[in-house]
């Protein structure tokens, strides 16, 4: 029977400096670094909430069911995700496989989902240059499907490298899949925030219509 | 095999929780929508929204990221950086007067 920490996340003791993995250590400094690229993203987006002189405005482009269809996207995603790595874990390569699958899937269908409302919002005369809302909202979210895209390539690696190389996904190399897992919860974080921030809060019609 | 992971003694959430959790998120979901619609709660909005999405944020990731499992310095070096980006999204805010809007 294996260690307790040789199935969990990292092994109890690391050789390192720190005594934790070091490639653990360094995915949450970047996900603490990424809070920042976001945060700087959506304070730019609150300063120039509502201050737009032309349309089109949130309230007339804004599909809220097709978003909060898209925010269970990414919310069923998570789990699929955390069932990868519990799967992985237990030694069950096939169901993490499976599970990985699955969370790379939503993942498409999420930004199938965003690539349909770009070219809604852009049929309806939004785009990034038309005034201060299209510049603002499409670069946040732009950034965010740049960072579920990614993290579906991610996904498709590991799942491809492992059956290539099924030592890859052993419980005792499990770190491999917890690390895209946490890159990919943190891209469904960061949607919360955008979509009680963006979407769900929006700002009030101009009065001169 | 079949025991769960853990990290520094505490047991991991199995499958069953993980799945009870997603439907916590799913229903606060469904929550924000509805309350997004009920007009008579207008004035309560941005309170009511950014307290269901905080709790969503934080079951994913005590739960879902296991930083309520994993070590001290992994959870201090994540909310240092959350912490410095509310801070930043707050003071420019404040800087722009946009609180008074």
């Amino acid at each position: 029977m294996q260690q307790a920490g040789a199935l969990g996340h990292t092994p109890e003791v690391e050789h390192t400096t720190t005594g934790l993995n070091h490639r653990k250590l360094l995915m949450w400094v970047f996900l603490a670094s990424d809070c920042l690229f976001f945060g700087t993203l959506i304070a730019t987006y609150l300063l120039y909430r509502g201050k737009s002189t032309v349309g089109p405005y949130p309230h007339e482009v804004f599909d809220i069911p097709l978003t909060s269809y898209s925010a269970f996207l990414l919310l069923m995603s998570s789990l699929t995700m955390v069932l990868a790595l519990a799967a992985v874990q237990r030694g069950n390569a096939k169901w993490g496989r499976i599970w990985l699958l699955a969370t790379a899937l939503l993942g498409c269908h999420f930004l199938v989902n965003q690539g349909w409302e770009f070219s809604h919002f852009v049929t309806e005369g939004l785009t990034p240059r038309v005034n201060l809302f299209g510049a603002t909202f499409f670069t946040l979210t732009g950034f965010h499907g740049a960072h579920v895209t990614l993290g579906v390539f991610w996904l498709t690696a590991v799942v491809v490298i492992s059956l290539l190389r099924p030592a890859t996904m052993s419980a005792k190399n499990s770190l491999n899949v917890e690390l895209v897992g946490l890159y990919w919860h943190f891209v469904d974080i960061v949607w919360i925030i955008i979509f009680t921030v963006v979407y769900l809060l929006q700002p009030a019609p101009p009065l001169h219509g | 095999m079949s025991e769960r992971p853990q990290t520094h003694g505490q047991p991991h959430p199995g499958p069953k929780q993980y799945i009870a959790i997603a439907s916590v998120l799913t229903a606060i979901t469904i929550v924000e929508v509805a309350v997004y619609y009920i007009e008579a709660l207008k004035p309560a909005l941005v309170p009511i929204l950014l307290l269901l999405s905080s709790v969503k944020f934080a079951l994913v990731v005590m739960f879902y990221m296991h930083l309520k499992f994993d070590h001290g310095l992994f959870s201090a070096l994540f909310v240092g950086g959350l912490v410095l980006a509310i801070s930043v999204v707050v003071a420019l805010m404040a800087l722009f007067q946009a609180f008074l809007r």
